[in-house]
């Protein structure tokens, strides 16, 4: 049995477990990988110490600076929910089952999907959640833009320097900064479809193109397309822990100051919780609060 | 035991591309590189392979790794 579980390997797990071994606690961290969303993140210019650094060296200090520490790691495998237990909290791999007597949930956030036809079945192939990685893959081709804040403004001016075309596909007006809505007037080989819904995508092998509907006028149109990129906003991972503790109506993991979750023993740290602003720094001071307060807790257990 | 052939597409800002590199590199296994960005027809060849187009695609030998899945990577290179 561990003191400690730390899930999530995302700058609020990782600094959530340089605390946790610094306070000399037996400590296991269990993640899918190490870095979360900054894995999809090329240039970071607003982490301190730093005037830029590229998202993949920031991981590569993170593994480097955990490695020291004489803790448990299990990376690669996925919590798929965490239960209570004699003494503690149990976590549910797909490959092994943990127990704690505390437990940290820093899982982060995901892409929120569309949900249309055509998407899970074409990701990867055309469909992707990543312009960063993926868009100099499409140079030449037309490609859609489905989102209205500034993740989709920030593919589309990307895009619109090496793609034949792009639509980009807004349900409702466009939400992003005004600097980006208006740099997106110089582009010449751009649509934007605002108040428009996306129905399907279409392909057999690869994204062929996507039916949209007019929201006011209730037509329907088709585009050929060979990629979309769905930048739509993100999910919290919190689904693990839905029946434990409380979940705002966002899905986000209700947190205290304190990191405390609505249940003893059980702390929240970074974008799965309802912190109101979401960026690599705060995450990072949430960990080592939330590792901190489970330190506390762990002492006043056995007083 | 004969060496593995790695081949690696990638895109120039793509971060998983580089974690699969430095996972290379840190394991001493030599691998070629291909920028699909700049290549078109090896970006060709990296969707007919791997009938998808993301990246990174990882090819050891003539196995397919679609994205830096570590588990699997580890489990081809032998290691």
């Amino acid at each position: 049995m561990y003191e400690l579980m730390i899930i999530g390997g995302g700058p609020s797990g990782i600094a959530a477990t340089v605390y946790a071994a610094r306070k000399r606690l037996k400590t296991v961290l269990i993640s899918a990988n190490i870095g979360g969303q900054i894995n999809n993140t090329w240039g970071i210019e607003n982490y301190l110490g730093y005037q830029f650094i590229e998202g993949p060296e920031l991981i590569s200090k993170f593994e480097s600076q955990i490695s020291q520490f004489p803790i448990d790691q299990r990376i690669g495998e996925k919590v798929s929910r965490v239960v209570k237990a004699q003494d503690g909290f149990e976590a549910v791999t797909e490959s092994g089952r943990y127990q704690a007597q505390a437990v940290i949930i820093a899982t982060g956030k995901s892409p929120r999907k569309l949900n249309v036809p055509g998407e899970t079945e074409l990701t990867g192939r055309g469909v992707t959640y990543c312009a960063i990685c993926d868009g100099p893959v499409f140079a030449g081709r037309k490609v859609a833009v489905i989102g209205g804040g500034n993740s989709a403004l920030e593919a589309t001016l990307d895009m619109v320097k090496i793609a034949e075309h792009v639509s980009l596909v807004s349900l409702t007006d466009l939400t992003g900064d005004p600097v980006l809505i208006e740099r997106l007037a110089d582009a010449k080989n751009l649509t934007v479809y605002k108040q428009h819904q996306t129905l399907a995508i279409k392909g057999k092998d690869l994204v062929e193109g996507i039916t949209l509907k007019d929201l006011k006028s209730g037509k329907e149109k088709a585009l050929d397309v060979a990629g979309v990129f769905i930048e739509i906003g993100l999910v919290p991972n919190s689904a693990l822990v839905k029946d434990l503790v409380k979940l705002n109506e966002h899905g986000e993991i209700i947190v205290s100051c304190a990191c405390e979750t609505s249940f003893p023993g059980v702390y929240a740290a970074g974008d799965v919780t309802n912190i109101p602003e979401k960026q690599i720094i705060i995450a990072a001071g949430e960990g080592a609060k939330a590792a901190l307060q489970a330190h506390r807790y762990l002492r006043r257990l056995t007083a | 035991m004969a060496d593995k052939k790695v081949v690696i597409y990638t895109t120039p800002t793509c971060p998983w591309c580089h974690r699969a590199k430095e996972y290379l590199s840190k394991k001493g296994i030599p691998y070629t590189e291909y920028n699909v960005a700049a290549d078109r027809e090896k970006a060709k060849e990296m969707i007919d392979k791997s009938k998808q187009m993301g990246v990174p695609v990882i090819m050891v030998d003539n196995e397919i790794v679609v994205g830096f899945n570590q588990p699997k990577l580890d489990s081809l290179l032998g290691s």
